[in-house]
């Protein structure tokens, strides 16, 4: 049985699935609830500073999208951070974190953007023997129209700063949240480097509108008529997560910085894509919300069971796995030739793949009066829609072409690596020489 | 409650007052709105759909089934009654399984459909329970056509035409319009009066009048309706039923099953007459539907006896199942060689048969049942003789009369299949009276 165990940035817990900063990490019921049912860590609400607790709204705080069946794909929220009074977090992490030794807990964070207020909380916080600290950076809604959130993460230069603050302030480890809703998640991963973070966990949520009601004509969720953005999450939001984990991950900058990656991981194989790419653990709140504390069961045996089929002993085995193959396009191989293949045992004919590729790609499937679909391998550049269209897993694969062998669309045959660098294309080739 | 499914002979009340409803309630009640968004994302939305093609009207199935997914079962139902104005009847007597499901690409795949027919009814329910009609008339031609017959053909047909903008007089030997919709279906495929809540909302249209009592033959004559009209249209149905050849048939107790059933939806359940024993010879829908009913209504032993063997029988799996599930027993491959009893029906002799390379024969071997009403299924005809045929144009001296429905050649007795030939007969009449 492999070791989940996991000792990220010096901070250990049984598994590498943290629930994230959010209304599931609000209090030391829910969390206590979390840790029964097998969370390895928590990352508690956000804390603010001292005085008037934030006022949430009263009404819809949170908005969706469904696929089918009305399963949840994406979730948006306008909540804020704790509404709690400061005091009353404080004393339920110390109580939580001496009664569950051995699971992580670490304090969200987010205060105005100046050092005194950043020295207040850190003192505040140190007595309850968490084990680290997350820097919120990142939430996009009503915290940033103050200063706060994404409003410092969208600026390298306040994200380094604060950071500073944070380790000059404090012995803690400290976790730099990061916003998406900037151009290039790099640049305020490598300020939280330069301040000295020990790590970065991303992707907040992603500002967003869920739907528009076509009666009222207002934004979802709609308070009193009125809509405002709030940050987007859940499964919808995973595929520009793993993106931007993948770019720090790969980054020269900032390779080796440890990641805990966030956004839509819903069941096992979500968190080990995250991990392959680079993450140390992941944290999870969506799915959490929408099944329960429950489904970290299934992540846990999930992971379990493939890195034993893995051979993998350790999570460290599996982190940062796929990064070396995460490249540039300019680097990819244009020799690399492939033809979709459809199984006709599997093909149950309802001919989505013939319409996809007749009307909006490459005409390169046939249909005959019978409803068999067979590809022209003279006319399909491999370009996967089909596949992707395809209600059946694996009826259309995309089949190597050998090297040597004809390609029957370009009538040349398949030759040796090379990309677009050295292409006789590129113009900047033909500039160099 | 004085009788019981124990009592002797043929006689009502068998039932408590409270089973008769329970017993002709809705077979399958229409799907509510989330049942319907789950069974409409499971629509793949194939290309050049074979669902579509094996309808026999050619509704848009995945058009519709889109629709529904997205919120607009009005909408949908618009796409299903622009190719089936009958659309919502068809989504309740449809052998789908034989038609649409049967070539669902995930019945291929999965043994399990699109519920395609309950989709159907949901979006047709929808749009007629807000008591609009989508259509509207184009401007008047001016032209008359008369309608022979208010079934499925003569209404399709009829509808088909107002809206082109002529106008319609429809004659119907019976009391109310509908035909078999309204006297040869089983109650519960149809409750809450249904086939005639259908019809008024059809009519909605304009432009069609109906006159019923009106019979072809004894009342008007085909040269007459083409001296007065621009066209005629003739959906007459098949008003004959084939007869046993069976010694016996005209014994008290033997009766035929589509005056039974037609009966059974026009009256008081309870008020109907069933036997304890109750044999039912055919193997079609209308045995089917008379077995079954004979069941709801309290008969102790119902038996369903078909000359042929199952694979062969015209009444669907899916019928036979919910025979079998209704406690009808059936028995394949036995033919009827007499009816017995003193006066009326006691019992019938039965052969097995043999379907060799000769054709069906009767072995020696026979066996006998026990039947105080014995119901006649074995297929229907018309009346008169036929009428020769050019498509669905018949060849008459004035050249103004079409045809269509279970009276003109060819096609399957199917609701939908008379509903394709009454429009297609309407576009065909429309062109001509416009050319």
């Amino acid at each position: 049985m492999a070791d989940l165990t996991t000792n990220f940035i010096g901070i250990k817990s049984p598994n590498p699935f943290w629930l994230a900063s959010a209304p599931p990490t609000d209090k030391a019921y829910n969390v206590e609830r979390a840790y029964e049912a097998g969370w390895g860590g928590v990352v508690w609400k956000t804390l603010g500073s001292e005085g008037p607790p934030v006022v949430n709204v009263s009404g819809p705080r949170y908005g969706a999208i469904w696929g089918a069946d009305r399963r949840l794909l994406g979730l948006n929220n306008i909540e804020l951070i704790t509404d709690r009074p400061l005091q009353v977090n404080l004393d339920e992490i110390k109580m939580v974190k001496r009664k569950w030794r051995d699971r992580a807990l670490v304090i969200s964070l987010m205060v105005p953007c100046d050092e005194d207020s950043w020295k207040d909380i850190l003192s505040r916080i140190e007595d309850t023997e968490a084990d680290g600290v997350e820097l919120n950076f990142g939430c996009p809604h009503g915290m940033a129209e103050r200063g706060m959130g994404s409003a410092v993460g969208q600026v390298p230069e306040y994200i380094e700063m604060v950071t500073r603050w944070v380790k000059k302030h404090s012995r803690m480890p400290c976790i730099v949240k990061l916003t998406p809703n900037i151009s290039d998640i790099r640049k305020p991963a490598e300020a939280a480097h330069r301040g000295g973070a020990d790590a970065v966990s991303l992707i907040n949520t992603i500002n967003s509108i869920t739907s528009v009601n076509l009666d009222s004509f207002s934004p979802e969720p709609m308070i009193d008529g009125k809509g405002t953005h709030g940050g987007y999450c859940g499964p919808a939001v995973k595929p520009i997560a793993l993106n931007m984990v993948a770019e720090i991950a790969r980054n020269p900058v900032t390779r080796g910085l440890p990641i805990s990656g966030i956004g839509g991981v819903t069941t096992w194989r979500d968190a080990a894509e995250f991990m392959a790419l680079g993450a140390g653990n992941v944290q999870v709140c969506t799915a959490a919300m929408t099944y329960g504390f429950k489904v970290v069961q299934e992540m846990i045996s999930g992971l379990s069971q493939y890195m034993d089929e893995k051979g993998m002993n350790a999570t460290a085995d599996l982190v940062g796995r796929a990064v070396p193959n995460v490249t540039d396009w300019q680097f990819l191989n244009l020799n690399y030739v492939t033809k979709a293949k459809i199984n006709q045992d599997d093909c149950i004919k309802c001919g989505r793949c013939y319409a996809a590729c007749e009307d909006t790609s490459h005409q390169a499937i046939a249909m005959s009066a019978d409803r068999t679909f067979t590809v022209k391998d003279d006319e399909c550049v491999a370009c996967n829609l089909c596949v992707n269209v395809c209600p059946v897993e694996n009826c259309i694969t995309m089949v190597e072409l050998p090297k040597g062998t004809l390609d029957e669309r370009t009538g040349r045959k398949v030759a040796d690596y090379a990309n677009w660098t050295t292409h006789p294309n590129n113009p900047a080739v033909a500039a160099a020489e | 409650m004085s009788n019981s499914p124990l009592t002797p002979g043929v006689v009502a009340h068998r039932l408590a007052p409270a089973a008769y409803s329970q017993n002709f309630s809705d077979v399958q009640p229409v799907f509510d709105r989330h049942e319907a968004r789950v069974a409409a994302d499971r629509c793949y939305f194939c290309h050049d759909a074979p669902c579509m093609t094996a309808c026999p009207t050619t509704i848009d199935i995945p058009l519709f089934i889109r629709q529904i997914a997205t919120g607009t079962p009005e909408a949908a139902a618009k796409t299903i009654f622009s190719q089936n104005i009958l659309g919502g009847m068809c989504a309740r007597v449809c052998p789908t399984e034989q038609l649409c499901e049967e070539v669902c690409v995930r019945e291929v795949a999965e043994g399990k459909p699109v519920e395609i027919g309950r989709l159907q009814r949901f979006a047709t329910d929808t749009l007629m329970a807000t008591g609009v009609h989508p259509f509207v008339r184009a401007a008047a031609t001016g032209k008359k056509v008369a309608v022979v017959g208010a079934g499925p053909a003569g209404l399709a047909c009829a509808h088909r035409l107002a809206m082109k903008g002529h106008e319609v007089m429809i004659f119907e030997r019976r009391a109310k319009a509908g035909g078999l919709n309204e006297y040869g279906i089983a109650t519960y495929k149809t409750p809450n009066d249904f086939a005639a809540r259908e019809v008024a909302w059809l009519l909605q249209i304009g432009g069609i009048t109906v006159k019923t009592g009106v019979e072809l033959g004894r009342d008007i004559t085909l040269a007459g309706l083409e001296a007065d009209y621009d066209a005629v249209f003739l959906g007459i149905g098949l008003a004959g039923v084939n007869a046993l050849r069976a010694a016996g048939e005209d014994l008290d107790g033997v009766r035929n099953a589509v005056d039974f059933i037609a009966e059974l939806r026009q009256s008081d359940k309870a008020a109907v007459a069933i036997g304890r024993d109750v044999v039912v010879i055919g193997g079609g829908m209308t045995a089917v539907d008379a077995a079954v009913q004979s069941k709801l209504l309290g008969a102790q032993n119902v038996t369903m006896v078909y000359r042929r063997g199952k694979e062969k029988m015209s009444a669907s799996e899916y019928e036979q199942d919910h025979a079998t599930q209704s406690g009808v027993r059936i028995i394949y491959g036995a033919a009827p060689i007499r009816v017995l009893g003193t006066g009326k029906a006691e019992a019938v002799e039965f052969a097995y048969t043999v379907d060799g390379p000769k054709g069906l024969e009767m072995s020696s071997e026979t066996f006998t049942l026990k039947a105080d009403q014995v119901f006649k299924a074995i297929g229907q005809t018309l009346l008169a003789a036929p009428i020769a045929q050019d498509g669905a144009k018949l060849v008459t001296q004035a050249g103004k009369v079409w045809a269509g429905g279970d009276c003109a050649a060819g096609g399957e007795d199917l609701t939908v299949t008379a509903v394709a030939e009454g429009r297609d007969a309407a576009e065909a009449i429309h062109a001509t009276l416009m050319a």
